[in-house]
């Protein structure tokens, strides 16, 4: 940890405030907002009010208000779709990666189908037979977020499973769990941190453009993908209203695949300046 | 190469039946019954029943994928519940235009990417290639939909450059170029930085120390040798983003109103035509697998060394 900040570049710093910015502002959202997000009011129909910092919407709901509680959704729903997908790839990718033979080409045949399909088809795919919701987003975008962590958890379990301490773990009689457990998980940890803060990224932009589409979460809540999309017919008269939650995507994506950079350069140096 | 050309076709078949098993699995699991759907909310039973055994719904599961897997395989991917058009027939008109869109976003990507790539590795750490490194962050986090409609007001509604909506008839390729670019700056991005890293790794090896040794040029070193080798992972990009302008396109074609695949797939998900979206599908997974063989034929087709590790890999 203390390398950790010793090696960490402005960029990593500035990137890391960003994230914790973020993060402040979704766990104190009721406490920042100045107005109902959810509050639609005809007569203020895209006015530019006081106390509406940044004017109304297309529904007189408050701009500000909204863009604040967006960045509660777009967190939980990123980090939640995040998590499932890297437990089941933690799953698939240790179990392949560590006892290799028939079970590995099994199971990457497995991640090969799941890295093959259009991804934001899928997930609308998914959303649609499970139907609207945000359990459902969350869901929609583990499905294929897992394959890629699967396929890159592997790779490293298989390098781990020859290292001498894990032969002499097994010659010492230890069991399969307890080395997958003991030696092989918490040798990826710097890795997992590496894949999980850049699939943060994604799953941030994946979110938005299914609230863009109008396929994910109820389009009444304040996403910001839904937010750009509801705006996009009034985009000739007030070209804010798609900007600001545009750019709120943006710097949440920026920030995450900035410091994600940062961990594997740090983490994981031979890798660096590659994805 | 024969011999591996044959293992890696043969590689694709358990997950070619693999995708289908999951697109039929998607369908079987949509909540609703077909028959009900097809017959209408007043139908009697028997009527039900009727269309169930017309329809195969009565059978096993088994049986009802193998006869699903025939008619895939005969190129039926079954027909549009709203229009009753052959699925098939639908793609195969709509293809070509984000077939147009696709490869026009690959030379955006390409052009912008590799140029971007090889400033950045010869000015490394310099101004010049921070400024490139902000420009491939930016494009890579900035979301589609957000260019696209920034491009669309700033050059087709504000300086009327193109057309801003509405497809013209006709052969011009002017409606394409800024969802074309909407697409390609974002391949170009990931590009730049594939590009950078893997030249700058490439002019650290000691044959880049011999060539400059010998007294070759500047610019003849950087691209008959830094940039030949630098070619493998630079590929790899490029093919992965051919397939993965059908999810773009699905977003720029729907703001940019193009008569393409994504836009097909759109409506077809407004109006839960199952069949369709279950087409797009296959036929993006089907390209997916396509490129990714064509990839890896090529690779072991430049470098045998790889073509052995690779034969290891699918062995052991």
């Amino acid at each position: 940890m203390k390398q950790l900040a010793q090696r960490m570049t402005l960029a990593g710093w500035f990137s890391l405030a960003g994230i914790l910015l973020v993060l402040g502002v979704a766990i104190f959202a009721p406490w920042l907002v100045t107005n109902d997000p959810m509050e639609t009011d005809p007569l203020r129909r895209l006015a530019k009010l006081e106390g509406f910092p940044l004017g109304c919407d297309q529904l007189g709901q408050c701009v500000y208000s909204r863009l604040i509680y967006g960045a509660r959704l777009s967190l939980i729903i990123g980090f939640a779709s995040r998590l499932t997908a890297l437990l089941i790839g933690l799953a698939v990718g240790l179990t392949a990666g560590y006892f290799g033979g028939w079970l590995d080409w099994l199971l990457m045949r497995f991640v090969d189908m799941f890295l093959a399909f259009p991804s934001l088809l899928l997930s609308i795919a998914v959303s649609m037979v499970l139907g609207s919701g945000i359990g459902t987003v969350i869901f929609a975008l583990a499905v294929v977020g897992w394959a890629e962590m699967a396929r890159i958890i592997r790779s490293a379990a298989l390098e781990l499973r020859s290292a001498e301490y894990v032969i002499a773990a097994r010659t010492l009689g230890a069991s399969h769990l307890r080395i997958i457990l003991t030696h092989i998980l918490p040798n990826c940890l710097p890795l997992i941190t590496v894949i999980f803060t850049m699939g943060m990224a994604t799953a941030v932009l994946s979110e938005a453009s299914l609230s863009f589409l109008g396929l994910g979460v109820d389009p009444s809540l304040p996403t910001w993908g839904g937010m750009v999309a509801a705006a996009k017919d009034y985009m000739l008269r007030r070209p804010y209203l798609v900007v600001y939650p545009g750019a709120c995507i943006a710097f949440l994506v920026v920030v995450f695949n900035v410091f994600g950079d940062e961990l594997r350069d740090i983490l994981d140096p031979s890798r660096k300046g590659q994805w | 190469m024969l011999e591996f050309t044959l293992r890696r076709i043969v590689a694709t078949i358990p997950v070619l039946l693999g995708i289908l098993i999951v697109a039929f699995t998607v369908l079987y699991l949509i909540p609703g019954d077909p028959a009900q759907t097809l017959a209408g909310p007043r139908a009697d039973p028997e009527t039900l029943a009727r269309i169930r055994s017309e329809m195969g719904l009565d059978q096993p599961l088994f049986t009802r994928f193998a006869s699903y897997l025939r008619r895939v395989a005969q190129g039926d991917l079954g027909d549009s519940v709203v229009t009753g058009r052959p699925v098939l027939e639908s793609l195969a008109e709509k293809l070509p235009f984000t077939l147009k869109l696709a490869l026009l976003a690959m030379m955006f990507s390409v052009v912008i990417g590799v140029l971007m790539g090889i400033i950045s590795a010869i000015t490394q750490g310099k101004w010049l290639d921070r400024l490139c490194t902000v420009f491939s962050v930016a494009g890579i986090s900035i979301p589609v939909f957000l260019s696209g409609l920034v491009f669309l007001y700033v050059f087709a509604v504000r300086l009327k450059w193109f057309p801003s909506s509405g497809f013209l008839a006709g052969n011009s390729l002017l409606p394409f170029v800024l969802p074309a670019f909407t697409l390609g700056i974002r391949s170009a991005a990931f590009l730049a930085r594939i590009v950078r890293s893997s030249m700058i790794e490439v002019l650290n090896h000691d044959f880049i120390r011999t060539a400059r040794a010998k007294g070759l040029s500047r610019s003849r070193i950087l691209f008959r040798h830094g940039l030949v080798n630098a070619l493998v992972p630079v590929i790899t990009v490029i093919g992965l983003d051919l397939s993965s302008y059908l999810n773009g396109s699905v977003i720029v074609e729907t703001i940019f109103d193009l008569p393409g695949i994504g836009r097909f797939a759109m409506d077809a998900i407004l109006q839960r035509d199952y069949p369709i979206i279950q087409g797009v599908v296959l036929l993006g997974a089907f390209i997916f697998i396509m490129v990714n063989l064509a990839i890896d034929l090529f690779y072991a087709w430049i470098n045998p060394k790889i073509r052995d590790e690779m034969m290891g890999k699918s062995t052991g």
